[in-house]
């Protein structure tokens, strides 16, 4: 039985050194701008340093993943074509693609380039990853983290697209391609800006009922004197149902599928996925590590989810709170 | 002078008794309305109807002489939701919209047309023509995007209409979790179909009583009512073809009225907000953020 592949965040070069020094299998970037699901200042790829991350993960035997995972708008589309372009150009060994007019340019086009359709692409049933085979001869197909082992096992019989699952990092509570929150507050989404709760947006108000989190001026938070707080993203903020109020769509927490990984190599899953481009550079050199020995002693039987294991991906999380996402009974 | 617009119900996104969704549409049945969307886009546990009784409900529809659609669920997980998606498409009358990728590889595979739902991202023309190719016949955009945008794709691609989110809370995002039985510490898989309780969602609001969200299940929808009446004669030169007013617990023959009047040429009514679930709102329609209220440039005194 192979291994799954590892497959880890590179928000800039020396985290793209950092995965790869610590046993990634395959390390994934985006471009400096909105053509990718982390656009944020400061992070991200030019012509030079993707060259150079390529050149240093090659020399080691780590694949390059390129994510154009946002969707062209129409009024700049060319910029998304351009962006399969240097990717093709860069020698990456596959895209990481959403939208289906872009997945069909980077075909015929691109003929030999390994595609992979993106988390943010909402395929979560084998039917949607079939058509985007059949149309674009998609390799791998990145699963939305919405579904139980049995429907990830259930996907993985009826097809033959290598199935790649997310493994570590901040959750997404909503269905990736498929949130539009973020653009109802501030006019900006994943979709069209490669952007969640943009940072540009986030005012932090000290007021007579403690410190508020504020995006484009709504209140996602507010915290008491001493409570630690957290950034505002605004599905994990606090608000009121029914004059109850809490943590009304979901908690700052990290998905973390350490104890599910003999599981997630019985059922034959052909990648595992680290979320966190946006984090630093010794973030992903802990996780990365972590995770790889995890899956060299579920391989052979050990102790894979060890307590220092799991202190460890605690303590890197959101809220320092871990959670089996859709994994678990209380989502089903 | 009236105006080229269709006028559509879209699906109803809300959990009903059964009585009260047969009644709702033996009501809407008479409304101005060119074409009723059916079925269950939201959650699997919803069944009150089921598959077979939304394609019956479908074929009373077109009896009356309007066009019935059957919509297929947003979030397709599990096996049991493919059959159903497959029972739907092989109704063997109603056209159908899809809403997942699954649902336009069931339909290509059968040669059957199809509307390509506002849940498919259709961002751009290149994506437009494959789905056309694919056998879309209407497509309705994302409700993020701008009048602008809509209007680039809309005029650029004459051969497909275009059917826009023009009234109702906003279907913003789809979630594995269900947000109604977190709010009841229910279990989803016994969640005691608390929705039934709430017929135009649960409103979510900020610390600060700001009507922000609404739950509905495993969605999330806008508090605001998104309108575009008062952008309605600008519509046709934007390429819309037809409009899409989402079912709502009250009111909804008088907004459909207000709808018909205005494409008619007639004065609009004077205080639609009475008629809305929540705040008005149109941000997204003008490229701003969907929870704005932009003032038309002819806004009522």
């Amino acid at each position: 039985m192979p291994l799954p592949e590892l497959v880890c965040p590179a928000g800039s070069l020396p985290s793209l050194k950092a995965a790869v020094d610590n046993g990634a299998d395959c390390v994934y970037f985006g471009l400096k701008n909105d053509t990718n699901a982390r656009n944020f200042a400061g992070l991200n790829f030019d012509d030079k340093t993707a060259s150079e991350g390529i050149r240093y993960a090659r020399a080691k035997g780590v694949k390059t993943l390129l994510a154009i995972n946002t969707f062209a708008q129409q009024a700049d589309s060319a910029r998304w074509q351009r962006a399969v372009d240097e990717a093709a150009g860069l020698g990456v060994d596959a895209v990481i693609l959403a939208d289906f007019g872009l997945l069909d340019y980077a075909s015929r086009r691109y003929p030999q380039l390994r595609l992979h359709l993106s988390v943010q692409g909402s395929a979560s049933n084998y039917e949607a990853v079939n058509l985007a085979q059949q149309l674009f001869g998609v390799q791998r197909a990145v699963l939305p983290r919405v579904l139980t082992l049995a429907q990830v096992e259930q996907v993985i019989a009826n097809t033959n697209v290598e199935i790649e699952v997310f493994g570590f990092g901040s959750l997404c509570v909503m269905a990736e391609g498929r949130c539009l929150l973020s653009s109802y507050a501030t006019g900006q989404s994943p979709n069209t800006h490669g952007v969640c709760s943009p940072a540009r947006f986030v005012r932090w108000e000290e007021g007579a009922h403690g410190m508020d989190a504020r995006l484009n001026g709504i209140l996602i938070d507010r915290y008491a004197p001493e409570e630690p707080s957290g950034y505002p993203t605004l599905c994990k903020g606090r608000f009121e149902v029914e004059g109850s109020t809490g943590y009304a769509l979901e908690e700052p927490t990290s998905l973390n599928v350490l104890p599910l990984l003999p599981e997630l190599l019985r059922i034959g899953v052909a990648a595992i996925k680290v979320e966190g481009r946006q984090r630093s550079p010794a973030y992903v050199a802990q996780v990365t590590r972590v995770l790889r020995q995890a899956l060299d002693k579920a391989a052979q039987g050990g102790q894979y989810a060890d307590p220092l294991a799991m202190a460890t991906l605690g303590k890197l999380s959101e809220g320092q709170q871990v959670t089996l996402g859709a994994y678990n009974r209380p989502w089903k | 002078m009236s105006l080229p617009l269709q006028l559509v119900l879209g699906p109803l996104l809300y959990f009903w008794p059964r009585e009260q969704v047969m009644n709702f549409y033996a009501e809407a049945s008479s409304w101005p309305l060119q074409r009723l969307y059916l079925g269950e886009v939201v959650c699997s546990r919803r069944q009150q109807l089921r598959t077979q009784d939304w394609i019956a409900l479908a074929a009373d529809i077109a009896a009356t002489g309007k066009q019935a659609v059957l919509s297929t669920q947003a979030l397709l997980e599990s096996e049991s939701d493919l059959k159903r998606l497959r029972k739907l498409i092989d109704n063997g009358a109603a056209l159908v919209e899809a809403n997942d990728a699954g649902a336009v590889h069931l339909l290509q595979q059968r040669g059957l047309p199809f509307v390509a739902g506002p849940y498919l991202n259709i961002y751009n023309s290149d994506t437009l023509r494959l789905y056309r190719r694919l056998g879309a016949q209407r497509w309705v955009p994302p409700v993020e995007m701008p009048g602008d945008t809509v209007r680039l794709i809309a005029v650029a691609n004459p051969d497909i209409e275009t059917e826009v989110f023009a009234w109702g809370r906003l279907p913003l995002a789809l979630s594995s979790r269900c947000f109604t039985a977190r709010h009841y510490q229910l279990n989803k898989d016994d969640c005691q179909f608390r929705c039934l309780e709430h017929p135009d969602g649960l409103t979510l609001a900020t610390r600060e009583s700001q009507d922000f969200l609404a739950i509905n299940g495993i969605q999330t929808m806008s508090a605001g009512c998104h309108s575009l009446l008062d952008e309605i004669a600008q519509l046709p030169a934007r390429g819309v073809q037809a409009l899409r007013i989402s079912p709502q617990n009250q009111h909804l023959a008088a907004v459909v009225q207000a709808f018909a009047a205005a494409i008619a040429g007639e004065q609009p009514v004077a205080d639609l907000s009475a008629l809305a679930p929540g705040p008005l709102v149109n941000g997204y329609w003008h490229g701003e953020a969907g929870i704005v209220l932009k003032e038309a440039a002819h806004a009522r005194a």
